[in-house]
């Protein structure tokens, strides 16, 4: 098969598979629904993993596949860029897509809108390839939006819930916030480079570093860089943009895993690794990008510690992670970001996958206060979440620990502004991390089993959300958890395999061996970091053993050690130690205040200023003046003109007779 | 004399014979099985599948002349003729069972619209300014017939009359302008005419003046201010289904007629004509929107709707040379051509939406017709809410790309004004259009009476109306062969 059709054929087949569930759902039913669908993303991975090869045997590509619209100077198209970057963002959103997809069949085995969900779940996965093989801005902030509104559709898929709507409600509106920055670097780029064409871009940038902003003393590439980031922290959930992330938690859990844990929240982690070129030319740009990843990594890992609904806990880690890759895309390595990327979308992906097998274990109780012991009842699950845990804080060998030690690393040999407090944030992050998983999973599968008691809150923090007819909550007393059914429990194990194993069979090409090619962007003599590390590089068992005596290894044990002291041994503690640090647990649990102050501040705040537009700018002038009155002024001359249609034939010929009339003196006058 | 008579060169104008003999046998046969009513449909709808096979077999990579050059067959004109054979197709389906029910299904209906057919492939394939007119004749007269159908509606006979008379009069107009052209180049074969001023060698005083009258008829044919009086009138007195084969196919031969004139005979002239035509457009423009707006009658509506869907197109004609630079002239008349193939589009499809909804004894021509569509059948008011939304210049329908390329072009030819102007006009003609889709989607309906147009009219119009969409988000198809017939023409 020609190439550019298999590229084509990569995102057509999951599209082709959510129109079919979506618009003939009622006549194919449940199981046409989910066979179409997984059938058109398993080709999809098929495609991609068949692109990757040929992209392995040196075979890149940059073109248009479709002219959508060529007019004088403007010129749409719809293309893409293939290279090793593309391939290995498509595997992973294919693979964790066809993951999620087979996991759905067991979680929403019970609900009314399983077809629904299934064409959603397919059309993100379009969306999603469509944003990542772009070759061009344009298409890029097409798959962009397209992905947010996918991503809106499912937290919102509960509708009849508040708080769903409520949730995907916030998630627009602050990724509205990200957008428009989006939006100012695409229109700036547009306007300073006159393309949108990536590869057009990057070969003026040369010429774009030595511009500023106009009116201003700013530099141009700085402004631009900022306001492509700004959108990056829309889509990514940084500080202060993340506010919308947590709440994500209110859709199903197979989407919380594919779209708010691994793959479109790092659209912007990819979007940066793409601008590599761009960015590399302002450090302004990238001290700012380190500072925002370094924040949101420390604190919003902070947060995880109170949570005690298990998909929160997972939420905060997630974000926790992003700002791990942040970091990495600040100090200039991009690759460990996208290698932290892709190990991170597997074992989160199963972490998640596993917590919702939880759930269903559970009947839909996501309270971790309501579990413990669940490892005698759910083995499977209770494996594979281990694994998932091991790999997110960071234990050798595993994949997590390859990715976010070079992270580490990288921050340690970085000299850019901001470095400092970034590797502060990123080492204390591995303690706070290893805490808040370990206490999750000690709470949930180990330890005193709490489940058909007396329940704490009933469903958890958030229990009259939880309250729709359809599901049904909690263990009865005397009812016992139970492992989930193959479709279930498959994915995980499928998941827990890379994320074992990929870092360590990836790690030396993609970080150390210059894999991505000329996909991403260093400029070697002012961001060395990266070079550092290859220097110091020997192999991953090396590492791996490196990795026993390094700090973040002492932090992590102890962040283990201290969780099980905690949660197994003493668990009156966490209750004594909050009571004492009031304050400290009241800022957690209002999440900063953050919340809060979007609340007065801005949603209060713009009502106000909308009322004010509203009265003076829309009643007064608009209205008023300008549509009322030029609708009379148009219904007058309407009138007139009708008036002039009198019907009377001789008129109709006048009018021709003074039309000619009218040319022949116009231009026997002029002559 | 008689030994230097040589037979002329038939296969050029094999289509235009073919169609001729169709007719012809039809006639008779329509005499013999008037009881049979389904056969004189079936026919002419075949003469026209048979027509444009030939077009296709005929058609050639290189202008051919015949008919001691007074004729031609080029790219431009297998074009145009294929989509009238389309259009008029489809006018025929749509209005089959309009007619049956109205009990006007004559079999003159069928043929005179072949013969306005046949009228307008020898307007596109005029290649003569006296063809031109025998081609402008045999479609006006036909259609005059046409309007007069329903003898017993007052409203018909009375526009067809005055439809008569002012075409007349336009005809006067046309024939003096061209007896103008004749006097000053001594020619009216439109190449020589063309050679003749690129020589120099004429009175140009004279033939501006001709070019005034030739200006005046070709905006009559297309129906602008101020020769527009007519339009109104006759798309509403006329039965629906007239109205719909007056308002589409015959928009394609008055490009024709246009290009054929201006473009390929008088181009020398262009800063004169443009200069015409642009004030023409611009009145249009202001009329056909305002006067939109003060209907109620939805036939009327779409009349004055067409009055400035004309004005846009003769504003891209109308940017194609600037002092002596023809860089624009090829973008501004590929420009127009697409906008009259949306044009036509369009339009099949929001007349086929009225007969749609008419039945035994109901015209729903009526604006108030149209209220509650959405509760009686969600379908047709969604191909509606496309028709009016592509009509109206929304993004992305066809009618967006045809006005975008216009006010493209009409930018790159220095008239930033004009654009901007044509722009407030067609946010203020959206409104009319808009309004429609209100009364479809937020009024309760005056009657629940289930739909009952036949199973052919529901599925053509369905894909005519899914194709304004679908060609909207796919434009760049239909621009690439507009432009590749114009550079094949040219």
């Amino acid at each position: 098969m020609d190439m550019k059709t298999l590229y084509l054929l990569v995102p057509l087949a999951p599209l082709l598979g959510s129109v079919v569930a979506g618009l003939f759902g009622r006549i194919i039913g449940r199981t046409g629904a989910h066979v179409v669908t997984i059938l058109g993303v398993l080709v999809s991975f098929i495609a991609s993993v068949v692109v990757f090869r040929d992209v392995e045997a040196g075979n890149t590509f940059n073109g248009a596949v479709y002219t959508w619209l060529q007019s004088g100077g403007l010129d749409i198209q719809i293309g893409f860029l293939i290279d090793r970057l593309t391939v290995m963002m498509m595997l992973v959103v294919t693979f964790v897509s066809l993951m999620v997809h087979v996991y759905t069949i067991g979680y929403m085995a019970e609900d009314p809108g399983y077809q629904r969900f299934f064409s959603y779940i397919s059309l993100f996965t379009f969306s999603m390839l469509m944003l990542v093989m772009s070759n061009n801005f344009l298409q890029l902030f097409f798959g962009w939006e397209a992905v947010g509104l996918v991503s809106y559709l499912l937290i919102g898929f509960w509708f009849t819930r508040p708080t769903a709507i409520y949730a995907n409600l916030k998630a627009f509106m602050v990724n509205r916030v990200g957008d428009f920055g989006f939006l100012l670097g695409i229109g700036l780029i547009a306007a300073y480079a006159g393309s949108l064409d990536y590869a057009t871009v990057f070969a003026r940038k040369e010429e774009l570093a030595t511009l500023i902003f106009q009116g201003t003393n700013w530099s141009l590439i700085t402004v631009i860089c900022i306001c492509l980031f700004i959108g990056a922290m829309g889509k990514s959930a940084q500080v202060p943009l993340h506010v919308w992330l947590p709440d994500s938690m209110e859709g199903p859990t197979p989407i919380s895993a594919l779209i708010h844990a691994a793959t479109m929240v790092t659209a912007g982690i990819f979007m940066v690794t793409r601008m590599s070129p761009l960015f590399e030319l302002s450090d302004t740009a990238l001290s700012f990008v380190l500072v925002i990843g370094a924040t949101t990594a420390l604190f919003m890992g902070l947060l995880g510690l109170i949570q005690n609904d298990i998909k929160r806990v997972v939420a905060y880690s997630t974000l926790s992670q992003l700002g791990y890759m942040t970091v990495a895309l600040g100090v200039s390595a991009y690759s460990a970001a996208v290698f932290h990327l892709m190990t991170h979308a597997f074992f989160k992906a199963l972490l998640f996958l596993g917590a919702g097998s939880v759930i269903i274990g559970m009947h839909h109780d996501q309270d971790m206060r309501n579990m413990g012991g669940l490892a005698k009842y759910m083995p499977i699950t209770w494996i594979t979440s281990l694994v998932g845990s091991l790999a997110l804080i960071g234990f050798p060998f595993f994949a997590g620990f390859y990715s976010k030690d070079s992270i580490i690393e990288a921050v340690q040999a970085s000299h850019i502004t901001g470095a400092g407090y970034a590797y502060f944030c990123v080492i204390a992050g591995v303690f706070v991390t290893a805490f808040y998983s370990f206490r999750m999973y000690f709470m949930v599968f180990h330890g005193e089993e709490r489940f058909g008691r007396d329940q704490h809150g009933h469903h958890g923090d958030h229990a009259e959300e939880e309250a729709t007819a359809d599901h049904h909550h909690g263990l009865a007393p005397g009812q016992k958890p139970h492992e989930t059914p193959w479709v279930v429990w498959l994915p995980l194990v499928l998941l827990a395999i890379p994320s074992v194993g990929i870092g360590f069979l990836t790690i030396a090409p993609m970080l150390h061996g210059d894999w991505f090619g000329p996909a991403v962007f260093i400029n070697h003599e002012l961001h060395p970091a990266m070079e550092e590390l290859s220097h110091e590089f020997h192999g991953p068992m090396a590492m791996a053993l490196h990795g026993f005596v390094s700090l973040p290894f002492f932090l992590a044990m102890a962040g283990v050690a201290l969780s099980w002291f905690f949660y197994l041994k003493k668990p009156e503690i966490p209750a004594a130690i909050a009571r004492t640090f009031h304050p400290l647990y009241v800022l957690f649990d209002n999440k900063y205040y953050f919340d809060k102050f979007n609340e007065v501040f801005f949603a209060a705040g713009s009502r106000l200023l909308g009322r004010g537009l509203w009265k003076a700018g829309d009643q007064v002038l608009i209205d008023g003046l300008v549509v009322n009155g030029s609708a009379r002024a148009v219904g007058w001359m309407g009138a007139a003109s009708r008036m002039l249609q009198s019907g009377h034939l001789y008129q109709y010929a006048f009018s021709m007779i003074i039309g000619v009339f009218f040319l022949l003196t116009l231009w026997f006058n002029r002559a | 004399m008689l030994n230097q008579f040589v037979a002329p060169d038939l296969y050029p104008a094999a289509p235009e014979i073919f169609l001729l003999a169709m007719a012809c046998v039809i006639l008779f046969v329509d005499l013999l099985a008037s009881q049979r009513r389904w056969i004189t449909p079936f026919l002419s709808v075949a003469s026209l599948v048979g027509a444009a096979l030939l077009t296709v077999l005929t058609a050639s990579e290189f202008s051919v002349l015949t008919f001691s050059n007074t004729y031609i067959n080029d790219a431009l004109s297998s074009f145009l003729k294929l989509l009238t054979y389309l259009s008029v197709a489809t006018a025929l389906i749509y209005g089959r069972g309009y007619l049956r029910e109205r009990n006007l299904d004559k079999g003159e209906y069928y043929l005179l619209a072949l013969f306005a057919t046949l009228g307008m492939m020898v307007m596109i394939s005029a290649n003569h300014f006296l063809v031109m007119y025998l081609g402008i004749e045999l479609l006006s007269l036909s259609l005059y017939a046409m309007v007069a159908m329903d003898r017993e509606s007052v409203r018909a006979t009375e526009a067809a009359m005055k439809y008569f008379v002012l075409g007349a009069l336009a005809s006067g107009l046309l024939l003096y302008g061209m007896s103008m052209v004749y006097g000053a180049t001594g020619s009216l074969e439109i190449s020589v005419v063309a050679q003749a001023l690129e020589q120099g060698a004429v009175n140009k005083t004279v033939l501006v003046f001709g070019l005034v009258f030739l200006v005046s008829g070709i905006a009559f044919k297309l129906g602008v201010v101020p020769f527009h009086m007519w339009i109104p009138d006759v798309y509403h007195g006329a039965p629906t289904s007239v109205t719909l084969f007056i308002g589409s196919a015959p928009k394609l031969a008055g490009y024709a007629l246009a290009i054929r004139f201006l473009v390929s005979g008088l181009l020398d002239l262009a800063v004169h004509w443009q200069t015409m035509l642009l004030i023409l457009a611009v009145f249009s423009i202001v009329l056909g929107n305002l006067a939109a707006i003060a209907q109620t009658n939805i036939k009327r509506m779409l009349a004055y709707s067409t009055i400035s869907h004309m004005g846009f197109m003769l504003l891209a004609l109308t940017a194609g040379v600037q002092g002596g630079n023809t860089t624009l002239a090829f973008p501004a008349y590929i420009t127009a051509l697409y906008y009259v193939v949306a044009y036509v589009l369009m339009a099949l499809a929001s007349f086929g939406m009225i007969i749609l909804l008419s039945r035994k004894g109901f015209e729903a021509e009526e604006l108030e017709d149209f209220k509650g569509l959405n509760k009686r059948s969600p379908w047709f008011a969604l191909m509606m809410l496309i028709l009016m939304f592509s009509l109206a210049g929304i993004p992305f329908f066809i009618g967006f790309w045809a006005k975008f390329a216009v006010l493209t072009v009409v930018v790159a030819s220095g008239k930033v004004a004009v654009a901007v102007f044509a722009v407030i006009m067609s946010l203020i003609g959206a409104f009319y259009y808009l309004r429609v889709v209100k009364c479809m989607y937020f009024d309760s309906p005056r009657d629940m009476t289930p739909i009952q147009a036949g199973a052919d009219l529901r599925i053509l119009l369905s894909i005519n109306s899914l194709a304004v969409a679908l060609l909207g988000v796919f434009p760049q198809k239909v621009i690439f062969l507009c432009q590749y017939v114009l550079v094949r023409t040219f």
